[in-house]
This record gives structure tokens, sequence and C-alpha cells, in this order.
């Protein structure tokens, strides 16, 4: 069985924590032994969150290795940044919500915006998306459903079934979003 | 049936399952949610309790009347509790007690990275480590059977990765434990010195009693290796060191203390070479090495910081996968929320200059830019202490700039003491309440000031003012940190003032649903960039509010993170923000 490790990060209020449960419960609905870890408290008022999932025959090690990281999916284009060298170092899959969140620390004057983050991230892999995220949730009309929407990105290169996927998330959100999260998903495994 | 469950809700899970009946906590990251999903079984009395000492006594309590029950907290809440802890391990109980401490390595959440493992040993009660969830949910159950048999409190300790880690677990269904006889037992439950000097014997009985139970508990087993080497190891470590050693021989701890010497020694036999994989203290290391034996952990692992595999990977092996080099990223520190009730408080602290002793919740982010306006943050309670001292060590005219903050949930945590302290030993002392009305930091927990129990239900609420006046405070003012120019007035007021005072500031947290209700009936704020003065001022920046932010050269407020609060239009010089 294939092992795969995924990280998915951004600023907190995104839905970073979700889209990590919807990806870990796909992967145990298909068969999998799957470990997530995030942590929770100081960093999820508005600074920077970060969730490893794991999914494999056995998994052991809630965190995922320097080195071993096979997908990194971004809300946010800078936390991207932040995480590369958890990649490996032969075409781990880059994918990166198109979106730059101005921290107040930038405002302040008390540090700079990264430049160039996409040559940068283009010197790592060739696997590397960027995705309008905002833009096409605009569209659907629910900017909040991008988490679902790159994780339906990511899902193009996950051997769960679509089904899955799609009962999973029924299963785990409320009623009222849960149309325009469904699109969201279909949305972005097309892409 | 499978689920997918984290640490703290497999240990809920497993601790329904074995019957409890009483669980108490104070909140604390990693611990809360064990608390939280107790609270949802109808067949649990859940409390918030005001602190860990009263839900340590509470629990304990409820074990001695003969039930099984529950104590849960983060591993710095045991220090608040440890007077009860240590008069437990000699009384004993009746009812199995189990207490949960959640330990923070990498101090993600906390004020530092205390290794628990020791409270077990110097308490003198056994230790059980589960190393996932699926672990936790099991040996919470055997903790309550061996806390029964032995008539001992047992620590169960976890750690953050283990906490806030998910992972599938096979659950089980509840078996009702009737409830134990109580019948009176002076000598084993009054700790009168004639009588804790017998029961320290019997306890020191019991730990020879349970060190034969750890030789031979299914919660410590030896895997069989491929190679000579052999690693010791417990807890989440255990996982880091199958990643990274998976031909190793492995002795895997479940219950590390007391310490399985007969194991150790059989498992001793079958390799050329003892490591030890812990995190932050040597903790096995030093039982293996107390017995003789050679063992190697720390010469190589570090004593700080969480544990990682590829910290485990480089320090035995002296090498790391490949991976791509690091890049910079930006500063992202957490931050008061928008809207946050704090912000107008800290504005007003930084504008006075005032010297500002810190405590426990989300208003230590104070401390940060924009406001940089505190100078201590001790722990629970400190606050009000810590300005005291600093009032006697610089005299009353420097503690006219002295300010203590402390939440509402924090105060009536360990604050109150201290306010009574400053009013009996007559200082000037001036403490302002942050009361949002709930533990917002650890993801709203409701407490003994917010009317509403951990099952949801109506009580009674404690009143702020009314229990400071109580204990002598004169001076209590009440203000709306919305509306700056009052707050910034009333807190000048209270620090000048000669007797102690008390500012409360009144408004709930940004999160909750009652001030969610405020907000949707105000408008979004936006900036007028011919007035806007730019660079050159950048007044409403200095909020630190997440929402408005520097675009090419004039502030912006997005509409995607603004809530209506007002706040920053009381501070644009030129009415720029409308």
């Amino acid at each position: 069985m294939k092992e795969f490790n995924i990280i998915i990060c951004g600023v907190g209020g995104q839905g970073i924590i979700l889209a990590s449960e919807i990806l870990a419960l796909t992967a145990m609905e298909s068969g999998f032994d799957v470990k997530k870890s995030e942590v929770h408290g100081m960093s999820q008022r508005g600074g920077s969150v970060v969730s490893h999932v794991r999914i494999g025959e056995k998994i052991y090690s809630p965190l995922i290795e320097k080195g071993k990281c096979d997908f990194l999916v971004s809300l946010e284009k800078a936390e991207t940044l932040r995480w590369v060298h958890y990649l490996k170092k032969d075409n781990p899959v880059i994918i990166v919500n198109d979106l730059e969140l101005i921290p107040p620390f930038v405002s302040l004057g008390l540090d700079n915006y990264p430049q160039n983050i996409e040559e940068n991230l283009k010197n790592i892999t060739k696997n590397l998306y960027f995705v309008p995220g905002v833009e096409i949730t605009r569209k659907l009309g629910e900017t909040r459903s991008t988490n679902i929407l790159m994780i339906g990105f990511l899902s193009r290169f996950l051997p769960f079934e679509e089904k899955t996927w799609e009962k999973v998330i029924k299963e785990n959100l409320p009623a009222h979003i849960l149309d325009v999260n469904l699109k969201a998903f279909k949305e972005g495994r097309r892409l | 049936m499978k689920l997918l469950l984290s640490g703290n809700e497999a240990v809920a899970r497993g601790a329904w399952e074995a019957g409890v009946k009483v669980a108490c906590a104070y909140p604390g990251t990693p611990s809360t949610e064990i608390l939280e999903n107790l609270a949802k079984y109808k067949e649990i009395d859940a409390e918030w309790s005001p602190n860990e000492k009263v839900a340590f006594e509470v629990a304990l309590g409820a074990a001695i009347a003969g039930a099984r029950s529950m104590v849960s907290m983060k591993h710095v809440g045991l220090n608040v509790a440890a007077d009860p802890f240590f008069s437990s391990a000699y009384t004993g109980v009746k009812g199995g007690f189990v207490i949960v401490s959640c330990d923070d390595p990498g101090m993600h959440s906390s004020q530092n990275e205390q290794d628990n493992r020791r409270y077990a040993k110097f308490a003198k009660v056994p230790l059980i480590e589960p190393s996932d969830p699926q672990e936790a949910h099991d040996f919470v159950k055997i903790a309550f059977e061996i806390s029964e048999r032995f008539e001992i409190p047992v620590l169960f300790r976890m750690t953050t990765r283990i906490s806030h880690t998910k992972g599938i677990v096979e659950i089980g269904e509840r078996k009702e434990i009737p409830i134990k006889d109580y019948t009176k037992n002076p000598q084993q439950f009054i700790i009168l010195p004639a009588n804790a000097r017998v029961r320290h014997k019997v306890l020191e009985q019991k730990l020879i009693n349970l060190k034969e139970f750890s030789n031979k508990t299914e919660l410590n087993r030896i895997e069989k290796g491929k190679n000579s080497l052999g690693i010791v190891t417990s807890g989440v470590s255990y996982n880091y060191a199958k990643e990274v050693f998976p031909d190793a021989w492995i002795l895997k701890l479940g219950m590390p203390f007391p310490f399985p010497e007969d194991l150790f020694k059989e498992f001793y036999k079958n390799v050329k070479k003892i490591i030890v994989i812990e995190e932050n203290e040597p903790f096995l290391e030093e039982e293996i090495k107390i017995m003789g034996y050679k063992a190697e952990g720390k010469k190589y692992l570090p004593l700080c910081d969480e544990l990682t595999p590829e910290i485990v990977r480089k320090s035995f092996n002296n090498e790391e996968l490949s991976h791509p080099e690091p890049m910079n990223s930006v500063k992202r520190p957490p931050q008061l929320c928008p809207g946050c009730p704090h912000t107008g408080v800290f504005y007003s602290l930084a504008k006075l200059k005032a010297t500002v002793t810190g405590d426990i919740g989300c208003y230590t982010l104070g401390a940060l830019p924009p406001h940089n306006a505190m100078d201590t943050c001790i722990c629970m309670g400190a606050s009000i202490g810590n300005a005291f001292g600093f009032e006697k060590a610089r005299g009353k005219n420097f503690s006219k700039r002295l300010v203590a903050v402390i939440g509402d949930s924090t105060f009536l945590h360990s604050g109150i003491t201290s306010l009574i302290d400053v009013v009996y030993n007559k200082g000037n002392t001036t403490v302002v309440i942050l009361d949002n009305r709930t533990t917002a930091m650890t993801g709203h927990q409701d407490h003994p000031g917010t009317g509403i129990t951990a099952k949801g239900e109506r009580t009674k609420e404690v009143d702020l003012a009314q229990l400071a006046k109580a204990i002598g405070v004169e001076e209590v003012y009440e203000v709306d940190p919305y509306n700056l120019k009052e707050t910034l007035k009333t807190i000048k007021k209270a620090m000048e003032s000669e007797n102690p005072a008390v500012v409360i500031s009144k408004g709930p947290c940004a999160l909750l649903k009652e001030a969610r209700e405020k907000f949707k009936t105000k408008q979004k704020k936006r900036v007028n960039n011919e007035k806007c003065l730019g660079e050159k001022c950048k007044a409403c920046i200095r909020l630190g509010c997440p929402a408005i932010s520097m675009v090419e050269g004039k502030a912006y407020i997005s509409h995607l993170l603004c809530v209506g609060c007002d706040v920053c239009t009381q501070v644009c010089p030129v009415e720029a923000i409308e």
C-alpha cells in the first residue's frame, strides 16, 4: 500500500483543520491507516496554522519527517514557504491558493511580505499548481469554501473514489453550507 | 466500531466506557477537549471547576466516596493541584481515580515544558503513558482497574502530539461499575501526622506491589528486532523510534513507573547496546542507570523542545533525509481578533505608558507589537501579586503608573486571593479585569462568572464587581472597552488613586454569539483615501486590528474581517474612517 504524506497550511480562520479532517476521514473510509496532527490554541488567533496528514498501511509518527512530504497544500502564498523544507527532494507536489494575506507586522513596518514566491517554488518542483481559489469560490457564492476547493484539487492525486469524498463531506458539514462546498469540491477536482 | 478520534476524544470515550461517574477540569491547552467530550455523556457528572486544585479535590472526594472519577488538566495545572495530589497518594482511593496530565513539549501554548512523568515518581503514584489515540482509549480503562486494584491514584500522562493527534480508534461500550460501599475510615482519610506516618508505609508497600505488576502488565512489552540495537521508549517517542529504527528491538513502556526492572533485564539479554528515546527529561534513562546498566539517550537527544522524526534521526545517525532548503516566510504571530474587546484596553495602556503585569489568556497577546503593553507574565493568577510586589519594591508613586491585567476566568481561577492580599496589606494596586465572559484562549469554556455549567445548564453567576467590593475594594469601575475615551479616562483615574482599584472592562469575546449578534447591526468600516494621512499617521494600524493594513500607502480595511466595532473611527485624527 502506498504512503501519502500531506501538509495543509495557511492562516488561522481559513478552515485548515476542517480540510485535513475531510482528507483523513476519506482515507479512513477507503481502508487506509491515517494519523493527523496539528496544534490548537495560540496558533489559531490569526497566526500561521499547519496540519500534517499521513496515510498508509500502518502509520506510526503523527508528524511528517522533513524530506518525506509528498504534497504541500497551502491556502496562502507566503505560508507555502514556511514548510517547503518538509518536502521530499524528488518531484513533490505543491498546490497554492493564489491569495496574499498581509499580516499586521508588515503594515507596522516590522517585516516584509516575501517577493517572487512563484519563481522560488518553481525551483523546487515542476509539479507546482497555483489555484485561483478565491476567484472561483466567489463565483460559487461563498469564498469560505476555498479550503474544500483546494482539497478537491488535491483529490486528483489521491487514490480515493469521488463518492467516498462526497460521502465524508456530506457527513461532516452543516446542511446550510453543504451544497456550495460540494460544488467547490467538484470544481477543484476538475480544474 | 472505528472512529477517527483525537487522543483527548479517545481518553474521554475510554473513561466513559470504564464507567466514570464524576469528571472535573479547568481548561488548558492541550487538555481542554477531554472534559468537553466527557460533558456530552449523560451518565457523567462533568464540571468546569474554578481551578485545577478544586477540580482535583472534587474528583478525589468522589473517588474516596466510591465512584470512578477523573480529573484532567494541562501540565502546569498539576502544579496548582500538587497539594491534594501528593496527599492523595497517601490516603489512596476506593473508586478508581485517574489524573490526566497533558504536557506540552515544544511549548506550543504554554509557559514551560515541564515533564510531568517526574511528578509520578515524586508523588509516588503509578504512571501510564499512551503512544497514540487507540492506546489512549484502551489504557485509560486499564488505568481505572489499576487504580482500584491498588487503591491508588494513577497519573495518566499525555502530550500535545497525542492529545491533538487524530487516529483510528476501535471503540467499545460502557460498562456500569457500581459505586463502592462507603465506610468511615479516619485512619486512612484524615492525614494527621500520626495517620500519615502509617499511610506512607502503606504507600511504599503499594509501590513494591506495583513494580511487580509493571513487569507483567500488557502495558509494557518487548518488540523483537532484527539487529542488536535495543531502544527503550514511551509515549509519542515510540512512534519516532519505529520510523527511524524499524529493525531495532524495542522495550515499549506504557507503564514506565514503577519501572519494570525484571522486564528490562530480560530485554537487555537480547541486545548489545541500549539507547533511550524520550522527550525532554531523561526519565527512563535515569531509571536504567540507577539499576547500574549503561544507556545512552540525552547524550544525543536534546532536553529542550519536542522530538520529531528528523531530530531522532539526526541525533543518533548524524544524518537527515535530503529536502529542499528552508525559505523565509513572513512573521505571522497570533493576534487579537477583529472586534476583540481587549484591543481598546491595550491601546489605552500603551497610551498611558503603564507598567503592566500580565496574566495567562488571549490578552497575553497585548505583549506583542503594536501594543507592547506588558511587562510580566508568569503563570495563572500571578498578575495581581506581581503588581503588588512592584509597588512594594518601587513605592506608591511608581504604582500610579502600574496596572495588573487579568481575564475573568483567570481572576476566578487564582487572582481573587491576590486581590485580597492587596486590600489586606494596604496596597493601592490597580487591577483591570478583562471580562469577556468566557475562557477564550482555550476555545470558549464557561466558568463561574458566565452563569452556564459545563453541561450547558443555567446556574448562578459570580458578580465580579460585588465580589471585589465584598473583599474591601472601594473603587470599582465598569467600562465599555469599545469607548476608548471612557476606558482611558477610567484606567487613568484608577491608577492615580491612593486606594486599591478594580476596573472591569465589560465586553464579550468577539467570537461569542452575544458579540456577533451585536456586530450584525453594525456597518463595516471603509477608509476615505482622500482624507487618510497614510504612512505618516498609521494611528489605526497601531490598534493591531487584523482587518486593517496599509495598501499602496493608505490604510485599508478588509470587509472579510471587519466586524464594525467602531474603535478605529475613534483613533483616526482626520475622520477618514467611515
